[in-house]
């Protein structure tokens, strides 16, 4: 019965969200208060309504109800209960709901943390988010359903793919979501303002914390994947420049982009536009991504398998999104009216070049994602673009980005001047020089270039901080006063800035990694990156629906054992696949990473890395996040329109 | 002004264009994967028009071996069958070799990244369609030809090119038209 | 001659050893560097993410060696990729070729900023322009204005 009861509850959900759509834009058009008041209400009963529909799939998987359709596919009674929950959004027809549930969470959110917005533009954004739930509910009821039923149900499911019983990656799709669905928020500011036919420099204030919110968890979201991919994969990489990570680094360019802008937006009423189209570009990318993913068009090993005719009411999806907005974007933009001017050489103007940089990022990357199969289309030639071709392109674009990052901060607004800002950088270039010359002393260039700019980023934060609160320069109790006192603003886009600086070190770092692959005997030893690596024991260890062959590896010094490490391989019999699981060793400055291979005639084959700052890129992501979050807690993103008050007749 | 706004609708309009052009690129992408005729993992081979590569298959009880000299001159066209004893789908394809082998076409097979003792079991299990038979453990061979899996096939004219490739195993539609068809065409 | 006959005996079994020297250990430091660069070049076919040199399949396994051998016959770096892209065509470089196809690829981290560039500048040189001269009614009405 709950199976019927999340199936009714996701159709109700439906009606709710082309209601909330249809009202609120309609009521948004004629100025109708009534019609505008209802937003809250209208997105609250959406959530109300999707939340019951996940929950009742949560259920049915927990209690493994086979009867299920989706369930009977992809889970399996011996699995752990943490991973039969999670495992819910581990396939397509699940991780569909997720999305609509996130969309729904987000309409809701506008609702409840958007008084401070005037009555119609709240009516539209939520009429607009309706808009796109409602598509995204449809397909969910009519293509996708995860309610199916199966009769009879059979003893046992198919079997939950060992991949997903992982606690990273368990959690990685709702973070990952909630970044990606996220900037539908933005997206409907942007419809909205088009619609409404005016953007005003609160717009750019009323939109960043959403862009923001959304670009921490998407920042998190891409840190957690990657990160997966390095501790469960077993050779040591944590990006590949795979189809699917880039259609998830798509969205974070522009998000980023679309932070930046809408402060210039806020500040000038200027970039309003570009800020509009950004904002449609960040969440279409979003949605190609979902599209990408499963439509099977791209060689990835990320992909979702599905049918080419879920593929095409994707496709279309995508179309009915896409085209009417951009539609309107070309239509309503000459309205949007710039009035600001500023100088090329100025903050504004450092944004600008942050603006193009990225998206010039965006654009390789997409390029590079997408030529494969429009060459097959077009030419009929096979090939493949692949990591050496992304690493060769990007990163000359991202030196730019680096030296940038440090010396925008350090340029007044609307007109600066270049040498003085430069002047007072000069001991961040030489710290980073300094550091740069060190490293490349020690080790090859180009982790020297790397930490070089590292150095540039964390100083360069630094300066920024110390410049606001005039360190050195007056005396220490008036810095400390008004470190105090300076904005959370300042404060997150100096953390976030830093972070990506100790992600940059980290990736650096990695360049330098070393690692030894070695067939062992239990009893057997080797020396590696300085220790003395010995394999003690080789283990049979029965799970819950697998079973294992763990090793036990002990790295010692100078006869003293400082690390005994378990890699394992995971056998699932019910699916027929195995798992290996690493295990690393961390002290956050250098990964001691073993992996077990080929298990035969008493002994393995052995993987040993010695990867140095390998946290830090993630630790960096995390940092990054963090900047966002103390961005998001600034009291000045809390203002609003002013309320209207009974006017004061004189005395 | 007025001239200026209309100057920027077409630059306005581009994105449009844009995602319509994509838009329908993809549609066809579905539309081709649907039938079958895109897939973006197969791994295509060029060997197709071009003489017999430099390779040699080591002797494989029962078989002798052979290489490049012996697929030169052949006296009829040879079907040249890369398969392996763990590959489930060489299994599945015995039947029809045997059927090629009833038909008098010489299978020449190179047993890819295998061991003696399992060819034998394989071919007590499933019989031996091959005329020739020759190893390749460590697949030097099999590189040679272009082969990204098993089963892979060839078919080899009596000037040594080779004229045809089979990126999988054999089909009963293979095995009934597309094979006595080339076979007639290059007798 | 009966004096040539063990040097051409130990030549003989050097001979038949030298394939076991190309085909593993054998390398030199130098050549190994050369074999990984060009191995981490290649898309393994099996696993398509991973690149020849770090998939653990039986096939890229075979591609390693055969890479090896070749590098220590001596072959260049341009002339084994030709080999290996005479058989799989340029689906196997995960580097793809330049030529006119992918003229558009590889143009665009230069088009891109460009582009971006370009419509920056000219929406700034028009955000500049000073707004257009007063008609003489225009005129007429402002110093009526300002009375």
């Amino acid at each position: 019965m709950i199976p019927e009861l999340g199936n009714f509850a996701l159709a109700l959900a439906c009606c709710l969200a082309a209601a909330q759509a249809v009202l609120l834009l309609l009521g948004a058009e004629a100025r109708e208060a009534r019609l505008m008041a209802a937003a809250p209400g209208l997105a609250f009963g959406q959530l109300i309504a999707i939340a019951t529909s996940f929950a009742a799939l949560v259920w049915s998987n927990a209690v493994s109800d086979f009867s299920v359709r989706n369930v009977a596919a992809f889970s399996q009674s011996q699995a752990p209960l943490f991973y039969k929950i999670t495992g819910t959004w581990g396939n397509h027809d699940g991780s569909i709901l997720l999305w609509c549930l996130v969309l729904a969470i987000c309409g809701a959110a506008v609702g409840a943390f958007g008084s401070n917005l005037p009555a119609a533009l709240r009516a539209r954004v939520i009429g607009v988010l309706g808009a796109v739930a409602a598509g995204f509910l449809l397909f969910a009821l009519t293509a996708s359903n995860p309610f199916q039923r199966l009769w009879p149900p059979p003893m046992q499911g198919n079997g939950m793919n060992p991949l997903l019983q992982d606690p990273a990656l368990a959690i990685h799709p709702p973070i990952l979501y909630l970044g990606y669905v996220g900037f539908s928020v933005p997206f409907a500011f942007a419809i909205a303002a088009l619609l409404e036919g005016r953007i005003d420099a609160a717009w750019g204030r009323w939109v960043r914390p959403w862009a923001l919110t959304s670009w921490c968890f998407l920042t998190c979201g891409i840190a957690l994947g990657s990160w997966w991919a390095y501790y469960d994969l077993g050779w040591g990489g944590f990006w590949f420049w795979d189809p699917v990570e880039n259609s998830s680094l798509l969205p974070w360019l522009t998000g980023t982009a679309l932070i930046h802008s809408a402060i210039v937006v806020e500040k000038r009423e200027s970039l309003k536009t570009w800020s509009v189209l950004l904002a449609i570009v960040t969440f279409s990318l979003s949605l190609c991504g979902t599209f990408l993913t499963r439509s099977g068009v791209l060689n990835s090993v990320h992909a979702f398998a599905i049918s080419p005719t879920r593929g095409v009411f994707i496709l279309a999806l995508l179309g009915l999104v896409m085209v009417p907005s951009l539609l309107l974007f070309a239509f309503r933009a000459p309205v949007l009216a710039p009035t600001g001017l500023f100088a090329v050489i100025s903050r504004e103007g450092a944004i600008v070049l942050n603006n193009i940089l990225l998206c010039s990022m965006a654009a390789v990357i997409f390029t590079g994602t997408l030529y494969p199969p429009f060459a097959a289309l077009l030419a009929g030639e096979q090939l493949s673009v692949g990591a050496p071709f992304f690493d060769s392109t990007v990163l000359p674009l991202a030196v730019p980005l680096v030296l940038a990052m440090s010396i925008g901060p350090a340029l007044s607004w609307k007109r600066a001047a270049l040498f003085p800002a430069l002047q007072r950088l000069w001991w961040v270039a030489l710290a980073a020089a300094l550091v740069g010359i060190v490293a490349a002393l020690g080790w090859h260039g180009l982790a020297s270039v790397g930490f070089a700019g590292a150095a540039w980023l964390i100083f360069g934060a630094l300066a920024d901080i110390a410049q606001r609160i005039r360190l050195f320069r007056v005396r220490a109790s008036e810095s400390l006063s008004r470190l105090a006192g300076l904005p959370l603003g300042a404060i997150g886009a100096a953390v976030a800035h830093a972070g990506l600086g100790v992600t940059i070190a980290g990736i650096s770092g990695m360049t330098l990694a070393s690692q030894r692959v070695i067939f062992l005997h239990p009893g057997q030893s080797t020396d590696f990156a300085g220790y003395h690596w010995t394999l003690t024991a080789l283990d049979r260890v029965p799970g819950p629906d697998y079973v294992a062959r763990v090793a036990t590896l002990e790295a010692s010094r100078d006869g003293r054992t400082i690390a005994v490490l378990h890699p394992s391989d995971r056998r699932f019999p019910v699916q027929g696949t195995a798992v290996t699981d690493t295990a690393i060793r961390t002290n956050l400055l250098v990964d001691l990473y073993t992996a077990l291979g080929n298990v035969q005639n008493g002994g393995a084959e052995v993987r040993l890395r010695y990867d140095p700052l390998a946290p830090w890129i993630w630790l960096g992501a995390l940092v990054m996040a963090c900047g966002g979050g103390l961005s998001l807690a600034d009291r000045r993103l809390r203002v609003g329109a002013p309320a209207r008050r009974a006017a004061r007749l004189p005395a | 002004m007025q001239r200026a706004a209309l100057l920027r609708r077409p630059f306005l309009l581009l994105p449009l264009a844009c995602v319509a052009v994509a838009g329908l690129g993809f549609a066809e992408l579905l539309q081709r994967a649907g039938e079958g005729r895109y897939n973006p993992h197969t791994v295509p081979n060029f060997m197709v028009g071009r003489p017999v590569p430099e390779f040699s298959a080591a002797p494989a009880p029962p078989g002798a071996g052979f290489s490049t000299a012996d697929l030169q001159h052949p006296p009829q066209p040879v079907l040249v069958n890369f398969f392996a004893s763990w590959c489930l789908p060489c299994q599945a394809e015995e039947p029809l070799l045997d059927r090629l082998k009833a038909g008098h076409v010489p299978i020449w097979g190179i047993d890819y990244a295998d061991q003696e003792a399992a060819l034998k079991g394989f071919l007590q299990a499933n019989g031996n369609p091959y005329t020739r038979l020759g190893a390749d453990p460590k697949g030097a061979a099999a590189i040679a030809w272009g082969i990204s899996g098993v089963p892979e096939s060839f078919l080899v004219d009596r000037s040594g090119i080779i004229r045809w490739h089979l990126g999988g195993p054999l089909t009963p539609a293979i095995v009934a038209d597309t094979l006595p068809r080339l076979l007639r065409k290059y007798a | 001659m009966a004096r040539l006959f063990p040097l051409a005996a130990v030549l003989f079994v050097l001979l038949l050893a030298a394939p076991s020297f190309a085909a593993g250990s054998m390398l030199t430091a130098e050549q190994e560097a050369r074999a990984e660069a060009i191995g981490s070049q290649l898309r393994c076919l099996v696993c398509q993410n991973e690149t020849v040199e770090e998939s653990s399949a039986t096939l890229a396994a075979n591609i390693r060696m055969v890479i090896r051998e070749q590098v220590a016959a001596g072959r260049t770096n341009r002339q084994i990729m030709q080999w290996m892209t005479a058989r799989y065509g340029d689906f196997i470089r995960l580097d793809p070729p330049f030529n006119r196809l992918t003229l558009l690829l590889w143009s665009m981290p230069v088009l891109a900023p460009a582009v971006g560039l370009g419509i920056a500048f000219a929406a700034g040189r028009r955000r500049r322009a000073p707004p257009p001269p007063l008609t003489e009614a225009e005129k007429a009405r402002l110093a009526a204005l300002l009375e």
